[in-house]
């Protein structure tokens, strides 16, 4: 391996990946600080709902659907003002997390919307009879509930987020897409882009069993045996 | 202001217009009106709580070119303190709207629902949290938490009450023992079988003590004999706890299992109300007569219903249908009147069975034209406590 790979390129990719998990670890974590209570908002502002606000929910909704339909590296440029203001720079990695986080928070609102409105709606009703305020619903039954389809629906997230750190590179964000294109593609070192790759089928599969696992320990709707 | 609403409530109308008229003393429950706490004019022991509706109407509005839907239509309903009230109706009559309105999940659009004193649809939005945990609730699919334990379940409304972690371990572990599933308290709602889930279903709604419960259909999804096992804890609760019980049915062995007076709603109407032996014995309306003839054993058997014949001339018997509650039940009067009058008796079908704590026969007998046509057969039966029906000839 060593004389098909230098330790020097050993080297980039180690510091890339570390760069990856960074921006990615912060931005899913700020993307669910964000998406978690506006999913929530989303799945019971609806008519008739717990926090009914249809006006707000239908406004959300456009907002969500728009910055969803943007194409991340659109995004990411586009927000270079805002990333700034945030960041106090627009290069770099810590100022990558910016566009990411931003892209990542619609989504798993979309994500925890949808899990949320899976909640058999008999339990609202039921914890409702027992005389439970709107926010001890979300607290004690909605998440609880809907827990096994948010631990799922956030490892999407980070495997999309994954997917989108690639394009980064474009503000200086680094990271594996980064080396692999300016590497791999632009420097015409195959075995680079190759190991890139390799790294991050790696990193998905990881993070994919990782949080199937997690969602089946706390999932309670299935009989174990 | 909830204070004033519950002084208006009093003041607006007498709390038990029915309790006034009692029934006729043979129609009264006896040994289970007497163990009973908070039974209508007997002192109250238990921990019951009344319940009237007044004039109560829930209108839908119109929806997409169709016609508003009054899904209540000015209801008037007293219950008693201890009382087990059963409301049967077929799907869509508006029981379910009807028995939501008792805990506020529904709103009226007109009249009042007063609970122990307090107007229900007056109140704001933590005065009715408030009065929901004095409400408790069991449902068809029982509507546990799958992500809590039966023990977790139990321990939900102590803790939206913001009760001690220690507290709702003992009340939960009593709770769960009173409804026998203490060895379950560990087992996710998955693990549990229908019957076991209702049971804590019932331990949850219990939980906080309240005066009423409301049963949505809670046996509708089992099979008769946990039904059975089901309404007798639902009885044992009453009895022990006196708490008020509200259920809603479409099944007439529910109502006949444990109810002490039944409404039939159809409609949005209550079209039929009294004690339960009362309207077993005497259905006035056709949708009462439905739901008893739904029983096993009440329908005229079909061997008979095949050879009957509604014209009199040339039959050999007259068939009838006699109805036995209460004492008349347990008269041998059948043989007594064969041997008096000196004719023949012929027994085709029916059912002895009891209704509350009542006996209750339902019987269909053949007997000589002749001894029905002149004799003094009819005003015999009659005498004895018996109600007759000729339902045709053979």
């Amino acid at each position: 391996m060593s004389d098909w790979i230098s330790p020097a390129i050993l080297n980039l990719i180690v510091g890339s990946t570390l760069e990856t998990l960074y921006m990615v670890a912060v931005a899913a974590l700020i993307g669910t600080l964000a998406g978690l209570p506006l999913g929530i908002f989303l799945a019971t502002s609806g008519k008739g709902e717990l926090f009914e606000a249809v006006a707000v929910n239908r406004v959300l909704g456009v907002v969500v659907n728009a910055t969803r339909s943007t194409p991340f590296i659109i995004l990411v440029v586009a927000i270079i003002p805002l990333t700034r203001l945030i960041a106090g720079t627009s290069i770099g990695t810590t100022a990558a997390i910016v566009p990411l986080a931003l892209a990542a928070t619609p989504f798993i609102a979309r994500i925890v919307e949808a899990a949320i409105r899976e909640v058999d709606q008999g339990l609202v009703e039921a914890s409702l009879a027992m005389g439970a305020t709107p926010l001890q619903i979300v607290r004690k039954v909605l998440i609880p509930e809907a827990l096994p389809g948010l631990v799922l629906g956030v490892t999407l997230a980070i495997v999309s987020l994954l997917s989108n750190s690639a394009m980064v590179g474009a503000v200086g964000g680094g990271g594996l897409g980064d080396l692999g294109i300016r590497y791999g593609y632009q420097r015409f070192m195959p075995e680079v882009m190759l190991l890139v790759v390799v790294v991050l089928i790696i990193l998905v599969q990881a993070v994919q069993s990782l949080g199937e696992t997690l969602a089946r320990r706390v999932n309670r709707r299935v009989r174990r045996l | 202001m909830m204070l004033h609403d519950t002084i208006a409530a009093a003041l607006d109308a007498p709390l038990f217009p029915e309790a006034a008229a009692a029934p006729p003393p043979a129609l009264q429950p006896g040994a289970a009106a007497a163990e009973r706490p908070g039974t209508p004019g007997a002192p109250s022991g238990g921990g019951g709580a009344s319940i009237v509706l007044r004039d109560v109407s829930r209108v839908f509005p119109a929806r997409g070119g169709d016609a508003p839907v009054a899904a209540l239509d000015s209801i008037s309903i007293a219950i008693p303190q201890g009382e087990i009230y059963g409301v049967i109706g077929r799907s869509g009559a508006g029981k379910s709207t009807l028995i939501r309105t008792i805990n506020g999940l529904e709103r009226p659009t007109g009249g009042d629902v007063v609970v122990d004193g307090v107007a229900i649809n007056r109140l704001g939005d933590a005065a009715l949290r408030d009065q929901r945990r004095r409400i408790g609730m069991i449902f068809q699919h029982f509507n546990l938490l799958s992500s809590r334990s039966a023990f977790d379940n139990v321990a939900l409304p102590l803790e939206l009450a913001g009760l001690s972690r220690k507290a709702i371990g003992e009340k939960v572990l009593g709770l769960l023992d009173l409804v026998g599933l203490a060895d379950k308290k560990d087992r996710y709602p998955i693990e549990l079988s229908g019957g076991q889930k209702q049971r804590v279903g019932i331990a949850r709604a219990l939980a906080t003590d309240p005066r009423v419960l409301l049963s949505d259909e809670a046996t509708s999804a089992l099979d008769p004999e946990t039904t059975r096992s089901i309404l007798r804890l639902l009885a044992e609760v009453n009895a022990r706890l006196g708490v008020t019980i509200v259920l809603i049915t479409h099944e007439m062995t529910v109502i006949k299992e444990i109810c002490h007076r039944v409404g039939v709603i159809e409609a949005g109407r209550i079209i039929e109300e009294g004690l339960v032996c009362e309207v077993f014995a005497h259905p006035r309306t056709t949708t009462a007569r439905a739901f008893i003839g739904s029983l096993p054993g009440r329908e005229v058997p079909p061997a008979l219903a095949g050879r009957l014949r509604a014209d009199p001339a040339g039959a050999a018997q007259t068939v009838l249908r006699l109805t036995l509650t209460g004492a008349a039940a347990g008269q041998p009067l059948v043989t007594r009147l064969a041997r008096e009058l000196g004719i023949d008796i012929c027994l085709l079908g029916g059912q002895i069975d009891s209704i509350g704590a009542l006996p209750f026969a339902l019987l269909y007998v053949g007997v000589p034209a002749g001894a029905w046509a002149g004799g003094p057969l009819r005003a015999r039966l009659e005498a004895a406590g018996a109600t007759t029906e000729v339902i045709g000839h053979v």
